[in-house]
């Protein structure tokens, strides 16, 4: 059971000797993978396909760790967790990482213990409603109920916003996903309310798409970041700086297929970012050739999110504020310097 | 002589070869070594919480909660403290575990009854329930009956209605209440006067019957009163007939009294599923008492329902009541399963009080609290039960 597991966690917790708080990169080492803790199940964000293999935003985000780590994107390890379990995961130190489409909060960078990186994904919430019910804005909502997942900003989110307008409303609140969908799609609810992407992934799933339509308000902000351990600076900083090789490298316009010959660039930024000029690998503690090997075998950010849920994906999702900057978005990766 | 006398003398043996002083040193060393053990990993957990910089304390229950719940027997909103967010939370545990416990009992009782009749055809299905309800596991159950619950049966605005005042849809049941009149209090007076006056007339019809033999019509007698008095009261206040009518108001009914979905869902799958259980605790418990037993007592002259009373129950309670217990227990934790249909119960707040607090080491310490005291008080209850209907040997 999902409880007994939260209870195991906080055991390892109580029971976890004198806990050396630095060299999460020399463990990682040692155990030659990354542990990665990722959703079980959100279509373009982590998800594991028809053989088996985990597919997504996140999961390529994990990757890219573990090509910086090891030049190796195989050498991750997914740990599948809810919401629920997933600060107790990181905190009892059974994932090294977490990338789960976790928002970034006052509460968690400080009484969780936790440490969030750049930005991978913004998100606001939104509401998904069956078109017949004819309601076209949240406003309309009075007296409705309105399914939601538990463990998430969401529920807090929801609540505000609807005392705030002063509409009274019925939360079902379910732990699997899978479960939430199912008990929406029967008309168990009569909305349901989670991160905008994540709408678009169940809307993509439902058993006719077009019978459901996104609400226009969003009612929150939700950067959506990987998430560290605090005390563990070295570890903070390559998490943090493999989110903005990501960025950096679809600013500086290399991507998986040209890498290669962006190697020949006569460009000094591109030659110190893919490490042709030694130095930020080891200030890393990182190969030479870290940002390489991510751009080489995940890509850029820009096909990372192509590729998982963009327009051409059953997501269909716009880049939007999850554009680079110089096109007007939010995606903004400090300087390579 | 000497040697003998010798040892007569030293009677001061060594405490550790006395048996009794021993056995207190032992205990005493356990005791210190799960204290020591226990202060360790207490005091263990706050150095690294405090190296992690995580929030430690009961403090949070002070603040305010900021989410909602489905369901309350208490007014509650968002605005409410996680103290209160959880005390709603017990309060539903509470109520599909006390609901769900007598409608149990009631049911295990008849199909365990079912399995031992002489009729073939009934004795089957007994068995057949049995055996099927024990083997599938109870989440399964849970799952069951919530998707038959939303996947069947209408949307709010095409609700079935089979009597009057009575709304079925796929967001629960809604029934017709009384509606509130000051009737209700006294009424429910009466009926707490009237369970005295029962409690004193038992008392006296068993004095009477012990001195003179006589027989006092109490059963039926009491249902008199326990019906009448209520009625009587309800009858002097001009006997008020107004209804509060749940009307469909938007999304959902307003007004009257709604069962949730997944309410029914929880209460069903964890009474059909402990009943076979406790079904088969009350068929070893019948049969335990050994046929010579009735036979006996038909032979002096009972008729079956005081054979029932006074032969074969009080024998029969005492093998039931124990394991019975022990299934009460399991219903009340099972009840935990809640979280998987969306049932506001208490873990399910616990578990977004932890989330939303990210005090996970408080949070599960008052889960088990709370479950403990659940247990405590059960087994407490059922313990004195024991007793009184243990065989008393004189």
């Amino acid at each position: 059971m999902k409880v007994f597991k939260c209870f195991t966690m906080v055991l390892m917790l109580l029971a976890a000797g004198s806990m050396s708080v630095a060299g999460t990169l020399d463990e990682v080492r040692a155990r030659g993978v990354v542990v990665v803790g990722v959703n079980p199940g959100v279509a373009g964000f982590s998800m594991p396909d028809e053989k088996g293999v985990w597919k997504g935003l996140d999961v390529d985000t994990a990757k890219a760790i573990a090509a910086a780590v090891f030049g190796d994107v195989n050498k991750v390890k997914y740990v599948a967790l809810t919401a629920v379990q997933r600060l107790p995961a990181l905190q009892s130190k059974e994932i090294d990482v977490l990338c789960r489409n976790t928002t970034i909060t006052l509460t968690r960078e400080t009484v969780s213990g936790l440490n969030f990186v750049h930005v991978n994904y913004y998100d606001g919430q939104g509401f998904l409603i069956p078109k017949k019910l004819k309601v076209k804005s949240a406003k309309q909502l009075k007296g409705a109920t309105v399914c939601t997942l538990p463990g998430t900003t969401t529920e807090m989110n929801a609540a505000d916003y609807f005392r705030k307008n002063k509409i009274g409303w019925k939360p079902v609140v379910i732990e699997n996903p899978a479960e939430l969908n199912k008990a929406f799609f029967a008309g168990r609810c009569d909305v349901l309310t989670s991160d905008a992407s994540q709408l678009a992934a169940i809307r993509s799933i439902a058993p006719n798409p077009d019978d459901y339509t996104v609400l226009p308000e969003i009612i929150s902000k939700e950067p959506l970041a990987p998430v560290v351990r605090h005390g563990d600076d070295q570890w903070y900083d390559i998490v943090n700086w493999t989110v903005m090789a990501l960025i950096e490298a679809e600013e500086l316009g290399i991507t998986s297929a040209n890498v290669d010959e962006m190697l020949k660039s006569t460009d000094p930024q591109i030659q110190r970012f893919l490490g042709v000029t030694p130095g930020y690998g080891k200030a890393l503690g990182l190969d030479e050739k870290w940002a390489y090997n991510i751009i080489k075998q995940v890509g850029n950010y820009g096909e990372i999110f192509e590729r998982n849920v963009g327009p051409k994906t059953p997501l269909k999702l716009e880049r939007g504020l999850n554009d680079l900057w110089t096109r007007g978005g939010l995606m903004y990766s400090f300087p390579f310097r | 002589m000497r040697g003998f006398k010798n040892s007569a003398v030293s009677k001061k043996t060594p405490f550790w070869l006395d048996p009794k002083k021993r056995a207190i040193l032992f205990q005493l060393m356990t005791f210190v070594m799960v204290g020591l053990l226990a202060y360790y990993l207490i005091s263990n957990t706050l150095i690294n919480l405090e190296k992690q910089k995580i929030a430690t304390g009961f403090s949070f229950l002070h603040k305010e909660s900021s989410f909602e719940i489905g369901e309350s027997l208490i007014p509650y909103s968002a605005a409410n403290t996680y103290a209160r967010a959880l005390l709603v939370g017990i309060l539903n545990t509470v109520k599909v575990a006390f609901i769900g416990i007598v409608i149990t009992i009631l049911l295990g009782t008849i199909i365990g009854v079912a399995r031992l009749s002489t009729n073939w055809l009934i004795s089957k299905l007994a068995a057949l329930y049995i055996e099927l309800m024990q083997d599938i596991p109870v989440l399964l159950q849970l799952f069951f009956w919530y998707a038959i619950f939303y996947e069947t049966l209408p949307p709010p605005r095409e609700a079935i209605s089979p009597a009057a005042g009575i709304f079925m849809s796929n967001r629960g049941v809604a029934f017709a209440v009384p509606e509130g009149h000051p009737a209700h209090l006294y009424m429910f007076l009466a009926f707490v006067a009237g369970c005295g006056i029962v409690y004193l007339m038992r008392r006296w019809a068993r004095k009477r019957q012990e001195k003179t033999g006589q027989i006092f019509p109490v059963f039926r007698v009491s249902i008199g009163i326990l019906v009448g008095f209520p009625f009587l009261t309800w009858w002097a206040f001009g006997a008020p007939m107004g209804m509060d009518v749940p009307v469909l108001e938007g999304f959902n009914f307003e007004g009257g009294l709604t069962l949730s979905p997944e309410f029914i869902a929880l209460l069903l799958g964890l009474v059909l599923y402990t009943a076979a259980f406790v079904a088969e605790v009350v068929r070893a418990g019948i049969q335990s008492v050994s046929k010579g037993q009735r036979e006996a007592a038909m032979s002096i002259g009972l008729r079956p329902v005081p054979v029932l009373n006074l032969v074969i129950l009080p024998q029969a309670l005492r093998v039931i009541v124990p394991p019975l217990t022990s299934q009460m227990l399991n219903l009340t934790k099972n009840s935990s399963l809640a979280v998987a249909i969306g049932y506001p119960d208490f873990v399910s707040v616990a578990n977004t009080t932890i989330n939303q607090t990210g005090q996970s080491i408080e949070g599960v310490a008052i889960i088990m609290a709370v479950y403990l005291f659940f247990s405590l008080t059960t087994s407490a209850f059922m313990n004195w039960y024991n007793k009184r209907v243990a065989l008393v040997e004189r």
